[in-house]
């Protein structure tokens, strides 16, 4: 079956991750800008970050056959930091205007205050000048209400709907982000937060059109294999494999081609591989 | 290959909607130098990423014009004298592609010794590609000898033939041919092969001192050594009776 992992932080992930998701059928990863569990001070750790998930992990994707993406943008957290807001969204523009960039991303709420307001709105303003679909992260706390307001602002936005998939929804969301017209994806984790059963009964009831999943894979406990797990489950619950390929693969697929970005064929660097320098493989090259 | 030749090159391989795209992109950046912040990364989407001229060389490494790195050159140039402002941005914010066409394209910029400080930081790089565009028109050029031979051995490290290097007959000299030997010391030393294109520059100033410690490593206790001494002496032998 083939598999699109279309939210993992691969950034926090070993390579034999990357390995172990292709061995499972992962062929595309998009990988969204998010913070990095402690706060950055500073403009030169954005570019970096940016600059490795456009480099580094699409290198480290590539040696495994598996086609790597990112979404990029300020997140909520740190958009309530003054001077970072400011510096970040002046260089965003130069970024989103790069190859392999499939959205603007992960925007939304955290606490709802008024920097992240003014984050969201001039990022989804940045979206349609790049002509880039959004990947909205939903807030963790009082989620219902971000993601309604979440949904406010993007009505208020003029970004059509179907350019905007709002992430980790669950039961309490689902049914206003569905009739919203926007893409829906659960962020599947190992704990309480969703899990592949509780993800068949919302399919059960709400079908699987403009529905997604992801593993989430970042540096919290999390499985990058979860979309995996997740199609299985589809299975053993008895929806069929047409229904389970439009969730882990045509969906995706057309959510993110809206960007004219995506490159679902990876080129396989020629032996010996290696990126600015440096092979993965980290031993001496062949004589 | 000149600023015309190459306009006129990329033109001839572009399909309509890309000679469009580039031809909106040239104006917008004239009239608004600031647009080539949005519009340099996106030439590869727009433009295609194939070699603008079949070259006869099927050498992977040697630097030769993409349509995208001839496309991002032709939107560098048309900033005129203004390029300068934007020329170490753009290599900042920079991906591998972009940062090589910066470096590939510098000799056809009206920028002077402006571009040198970029030239050195991808020599600081250790992506053979970029290394590779270091030492074209512009870095030959412009590199001072301790550097540029400095970069002519990097080229060695990382597996760029020195075919690649600009004007390496003209600025070789014998403390290049020196390094180049006594790298060709350690590999033998190592028992390793040395890569062939070394030789045209050692035997034209014979570093004796390198060349009699190869030639010592015949004697070695290890095999591995002495073969590899044997292999490059004959490489060099081959390279006197070319010449
Ligand atoms: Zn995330």
């Amino acid at each position: 079956m083939r598999i699109f992992e279309p939210h993992a932080h691969m950034t926090s992930r070993t390579t034999d991750d990357y390995e172990t998701m292709a061995a499972a059928g992962v062929t595309v990863i998009v990988e969204p800008a998010f913070w990095l569990g402690q706060p950055r001070t500073s403009l030169g750790s954005f570019v970096d970050y940016f600059n490795s998930l456009l480099g580094w992990e699409r290198f480290r994707a590539s040696q495994f056959g598996v086609a790597h993406h990112c979404t990029l943008a300020l997140n909520p957290k740190e958009a309530n930091d003054d001077g970072l807001r400011r510096e970040v969204l002046a260089v965003l523009p130069r970024y989103l205007a790069k190859d392999r960039v499939v959205a603007v991303g992960e925007v939304g709420y955290d606490s709802m205050t008024p920097e992240e307001d003014e984050a969201f709105a001039a990022q989804l303003a940045l979206a349609l000048e790049h002509d880039l679909p959004v990947l909205v992260h939903t807030p963790h706390r009082d989620k219902l209400a971000g993601t309604r307001r979440s949904l406010d602002v993007i009505r208020e936005s003029g970004l059509p709907p179907e350019r905007v998939l709002i992430d980790h929804n669950n039961e309490l969301t689902v049914r206003e982000v569905k009739e919203s017209g926007c893409w829906l994806a659960f962020s599947i984790y190992p704990d309480t937060k969703m899990d592949e059963d509780r993800f068949v009964r919302i399919v059960d009831e709400y079908g699987t059109e403009r529905m997604l999943v992801n593993s989430a894979a970042d540096w919290g406990r999390s499985d990058p294999l979860k979309v995996v797990k997740t199609a299985a489950a589809m299975m053993e619950a008895g929806r069929s494999e047409d229904e389970v390929d439009q969730v882990v693969w045509r969906n995706p697929v057309e959510f993110f081609a809206q960007s004219g970005r995506l490159e679902l064929d990876v080129e396989r660097p020629a032996a010996p591989a290696t990126f600015a320098g440096n092979s993965i493989l980290r031993g001496e090259r062949p004589a | 290959m000149t600023l015309e030749e190459l306009r006129a090159a990329l033109d001839a391989r572009l399909v309509p909607e890309a000679r469009r795209w580039l031809a909106e992109s040239l104006a917008a950046v004239r009239r608004d130098p600031s647009q080539i912040r949005l519009r340099f990364p996106a030439a590869g989407r727009h433009l295609g990423r194939g070699a603008v001229v079949n070259h006869a060389s099927s050498d992977e490494q040697v630097p030769r014009w993409t349509m995208d790195q001839a496309g991002r050159v032709l939107l560098l140039a048309e900033l005129g004298d203004r390029v300068v402002d934007e020329l170490d941005e753009l290599y900042r914010y920079g991906d591998a592609d972009e940062q090589r066409a910066i470096v590939a394209g510098l000799h056809l910029l009206p920028i002077g010794g402006r571009g040198l400080p970029l030239v050195v930081e991808a020599l600081r790089s250790n992506d053979a590609r970029l290394v590779a565009a270091t030492v074209g028109p512009y870095g030959s050029a412009r590199l001072p000898d301790h550097l540029f031979r400095h970069a002519v051995l990097k080229c060695v490290f990382v597996g760029v033939p020195l075919a690649a290097v600009h004007g390496l007959d003209r600025r070789a000299d014998s403390e290049l041919a020196r390094m180049l030997a006594g790298y060709a010391l350690e590999r033998v030393a190592a028992g390793r092969d040395v890569p062939a294109d070394v030789w045209a520059v050692v035997h034209r100033f014979d570093p004796w001192e390198e060349l009699a410690a190869i030639k010592a490593e015949m004697k070695a206790p290890r095999a591995a050594p002495r073969a590899a001494a044997r292999r490059a002496l004959a490489a060099l032998a081959a390279e006197r009776r070319r010449s």
